[in-house]
C-alpha cells in the first residue's frame, strides 16, 4: 500500500501529523536577512548572535537560514542598518549671548546587538535614550563657542567632540554613532530674528546710500573734467591771438545780446540811442 | 507589471492548449469552451484519453444525445464533487482527479512561474537572497531562480534619477539658512541621485529617502556658512551647488548607502520676505548713480562738442582773418552791426546840439511789447 493510500485512509490522523510537522519546521527555522541580526534567546539567557554587523564586512557571508530549538529559543530581530535619531529643535545659547534653534541628527548602528538587548530592547528605545543625550552634547559644545564658530569650518571639530560624547553614551547601548550632524541653525522667530532683518537692512541702506553717493561723486567728476577739456581747447585755440579773439567774441556777443542769433523770440526788442560819435557812423558824420 | 500580464496571458493560452489534453473531448465534442470542459462531448469520435471521464458517470450520457450546456454543467459538478454519484471510494485513481487538484497544480505553476523567473529591464537591476542572504545582482535579461520562500529577487530601478525638494519657491515657504557673514538667506533646491549599488542601497540605510534629505540639508547649511550674502545669492550659486555635492557624495559613501548623488540644483537663493525691500532699495540707488552718471556723461559730451566746435570755428576764421587783418576785421564789424541795427530802432542825438535828450523809456517798451502781438497797430501812434 502506498503512502497516499495510507494517507486516504486515516486522514484526519495524518493531517494532524502534517500540521504539528509544518509547525516545528517553522518554529525552528528562522530566515535572517541581511537587514537583520539575530539574537537567539533561551528561556531568556542570549545564546547567540547571527549576523553580527562587522565593518568592512560585505554581505552574503552570515545571513540566510538559522535553525534554532522550537519553543525553548527565542528570536529577538535587530535593525542592522543605519539608524537615525532626531534630536528636538534645541536653543542653543553661545559664548556671545546669541541664541539659535538647532535641528541635529545622529546616525548610528547597532554594532553589539546583546549589549543592545540586555540594556534597551528595542531600537526605539536606543533612539530615545540618544535623543536627550545628543541634545545636552550639543548645548553645552555650542554654548561654548561663539556664533561665528558654528559657521565657520570650525564646525567640524566641535561636530567630532559632540560625536565623541555621544559615542561614549551610545556604547552601553551597543549602538556606535556613524555621524552626528547640525541640520538647521537658525535666529529663533520673534526679536533675534527681527533684529537680525533689521541689521541687514541697515546694512543695505547704507551700501544704498554709499552707492548713490559714489555715483555723484564721479558724475562730478567727469563734469568738472569735461569743463577742463573745454577750458583747454578753448584756450588753445584763443591763444593764437588774444586781440582777434577779443574782437570777435564781441561781435558774436553783440549778434546774441542784440537780438540777431537769440533763442527766445519773445524777448523785448533792443533800441539804440546813438551819439554821432559812435565808430559805427564814422563815414555817417562825412568825414570831417 | 505590464510584462507580468503579458506572461500570465501567454500562459493562460498555453493551459488552454493543455486543456484539451488532459480533459479529452476533442474538438468534435463541442461544447468545450476554454478552459477544457470539453468533457460532456465524448461522443466516442475522439481517441481515447487517458482522462476522460469513464462513460458510466451518466446513464445514456454518450451517443447521439447532446446534451445542452446546463445539464453538462451539472453533470460535471455531480461527477466532479461527488464522485460521480456512483462513487468510487479510493480517490487516486488515474480517471477522476477533482478539480482543486487541478487548481493546486495551477497555483504551484503560477507561484512557480512568478517567483523563479525575472525580467529585468535595462534600466533595473535585481537583488538576489536566498533564504534572506545575498547572493548577487542580477544584470538586465530574464533571469531564474529558485521560487520564493528560497530566494527572493528586489528589482531596484537605478537609472531613475530621483529628485528631493528642499524648501519651495513659494511666497509663504522660507527655508531660511545662515551665511558666514550671519546674514540669512532664503533658499530653495533641488537633489538628483540614483541608485548605485542597489544591495547597499537595501541593506545599509533604514530610510534612504529621509537619510539622502537631511544629509542634503546639513550639507547645503555647511557650505552656505562658508559664504557670504553677496556670494550665496549671486555669484557663489555654482561653487556651492558643487561643494553640496561633494559634501553630499562624501558622507553618503560614508554611510554605504549605495546612492549616487547628480547634482544639486539652487533653485532660488533670495534675501528673506523681510528685508526684500532694503535689497530693492540697493539696485534702486544702483540705478540713480547710473543715472547721475549718464546725465553727467551727456553734459562732458555737449560741453566738449561744443568747445571744439567753437574752437574749430575760430581757428578757421582766424586763419583767413591772418591773411587780411584790417578788411577782414571792419568787414565783421559792419556786417555784424548792419544785421543788429537793421532790426533794432536807432535814435542819433546830436550829443552837443543843446537838446535834452529825451528818452521816452516807457514809450519804447509799450511799442515794442505791442509790436510783438499786432504788428500793424504799432504803426498808429
Amino acid at each position: 500500500m502506498s503512502i497516499a493510500g495510507r494517507v486516504a485512509r486515516n486522514p484526519i490522523g495524518y493531517g494532524i501529523l502534517a500540521v504539528v510537522l509544518l509547525f516545528l519546521v517553522f518554529s525552528s527555522v528562522s530566515v535572517v536577512k541581511e537587514t537583520d541580526q539575530a539574537v537567539v534567546v533561551r528561556f531568556g539567557d542570549p545564546q547567540r548572535i547571527i549576523n553580527r554587523y562587522e565593518p568592512g564586512e560585505g554581505f552574503g557571508n552570515t545571513a540566510g537560514l538559522m535553525f534554532h530549538w522550537p519553543f525553548v529559543d527565542r528570536v529577538v530581530w535587530i535593525d542592522r542598518r543605519i539608524q537615525n535619531v532626531e534630536m528636538e529643535r534645541q536653543q542653543v545659547l553661545s559664548t556671545d549671548q546669541l541664541r539659535l534653534q538647532v535641528d541635529a541628527f545622529a546616525r548610528y548602528r547597532i554594532v553589539d546587538p546583546l549589549q543592545m538587548y540586555i540594556s534597551a530592547g528595542t531600537e526605539e528605545r536606543v533612539s530615545e535614550a540618544l535623543r536627550p543625550i545628543l541634545a545636552s552634547s550639543l548645548r553645552n559644545e555650542l554654548g561654548r563657542r561663539p556664533v561665528a564658530a558654528l559657521l565657520s569650518p570650525e564646525r567640524g571639530e566641535v561636530m567630532d567632540n559632540i560625536q565623541q560624547s555621544l559615542n561614549l553614551a551610545a556604547r552601553q547601548y551597543g549602538a556606535e554613532i556613524v555621524d552626528v550632524r547640525i541640520k538647521r541653525a537658525d535666529l529663533p522667530e520673534g526679536q533675534p530674528l527681527e533684529s537680525a532683518y533689521e541689521r541687514m537692512r541697515s546694512a543695505r541702506r547704507q551700501e544704498a546710500l554709499t552707492i548713490r553717493a559714489q555715483g555723484a561723486k564721479q558724475a562730478q567728476i567727469i563734469r568738472a573734467e569735461a569743463d577742463a577739456e573745454a577750458a583747454a581747447t578753448y584756450a588753445e585755440a584763443f591763444g593764437a591771438d588774444p586781440d582777434f579773439y577779443d574782437f570777435y567774441r564781441a561781435m558774436e556777443s553783440y549778434r546774441t545780446t542784440f537780438g540777431i542769433d537769440r533763442d527766445d523770440p519773445n524777448q523785448g526788442e533792443a533800441s539804440i540811442v546813438m551819439s554821432p560819435q559812435n565808430e559805427y557812423l564814422r563815414q555817417f558824420r562825412g568825414q570831417r | 507589471m505590464s510584462v507580468f500580464s503579458g506572461i500570465g496571458a501567454r500562459l493562460g493560452a498555453l493551459f488552454n492548449v493543455g486543456g484539451k489534453g488532459p480533459w479529452g473531448g476533442r474538438g468534435s465534442g463541442g461544447s468545450g469552451s476554454g478552459g477544457g470542459s470539453g468533457n460532456g462531448g465524448g461522443d466516442g469520435g475522439g481517441p481515447k484519453n487517458p482522462w476522460s471521464q469513464p462513460p458510466r458517470r451518466r446513464p445514456g450520457g454518450g451517443g447521439n444525445n447532446r446534451p445542452t450546456a446546463l445539464d453538462d454543467l451539472l453533470n460535471r459538478g455531480k461527477s466532479r464533487w461527488g464522485g460521480g454519484g456512483g462513487g468510487r471510494p479510493d480517490l487516486p485513481q488515474f480517471g477522476g482527479r477533482p478539480i482543486w487538484f487541478w487548481a493546486i497544480i495551477v497555483a504551484i505553476l503560477l507561484w512557480l512561474f512568478f517567483t523563479s523567473f525575472h525580467l529585468i529591464g535595462p534600466q533595473e537591476r535585481g537583488v538576489l537572497t536566498r533564504f534572506g542572504s545575498y547572493q548577487g545582482t542580477y544584470q538586465p535579461g530574464a533571469k531564474f531562480s529558485f521560487p520564493w520562500p528560497i530566494d527572493r529577487v528586489q528589482v531596484v530601478d537605478v537609472e531613475n534619477i530621483r529628485t528631493i525638494d528642499i524648501g519651495g519657491t513659494g511666497e509663504d515657504s522660507e527655508n531660511r539658512v545662515l551665511t558666514g557673514d550671519q546674514n540669512i538667506v532664503d533658499l530653495a533646491y533641488q537633489v538628483r541621485w540614483n541608485i548605485k549599488e542597489p544591495q547597499n542601497y537595501l541593506f545599509q540605510i533604514s530610510d534612504p529617502e529621509t537619510t539622502i534629505r537631511e544629509v542634503a540639508e546639513s550639507a547645503m547649511r555647511a557650505a552656505v556658512a562658508r559664504v557670504t550674502l553677496d556670494e550665496a545669492i549671486g555669484s557663489g550659486r555654482s561653487e556651492i551647488e558643487q561643494r553640496v555635492q561633494l559634501l553630499m557624495q562624501e558622507l553618503l559613501d560614508g554611510y554605504g548607502a549605495g546612492v549616487l548623488v547628480q547634482g544639486v540644483a539652487i533653485e532660488e537663493a533670495d534675501p528673506p520676505a523681510a528685508v526684500e525691500e532694503a535689497f530693492r532699495e540697493v539696485s534702486a540707488a544702483q540705478q540713480t548713480a547710473q543715472t547721475y552718471l549718464n546725465d553727467a556723461r551727456a553734459y562732458a559730451q555737449q560741453l566738449t562738442a561744443r568747445a571744439q566746435g567753437e574752437a574749430a570755428a575760430f581757428t578757421r576764421v582766424y586763419e583767413e582773418y591772418r591773411l587780411a587783418p584790417e578788411v577782414t576785421r571792419r568787414r565783421m564789424y559792419y556786417e555784424t552791426m548792419e544785421r543788429i541795427l537793421a532790426e533794432t530802432d536807432i535814435t542819433i542825438v546830436e550829443a552837443d546840439g543843446g537838446v535834452t535828450p529825451y528818452l521816452p523809456l516807457p514809450e519804447i517798451q509799450r511799442r515794442s511789447r505791442r509790436s510783438q502781438p499786432t504788428p500793424a497797430e504799432g504803426e498808429t501812434p
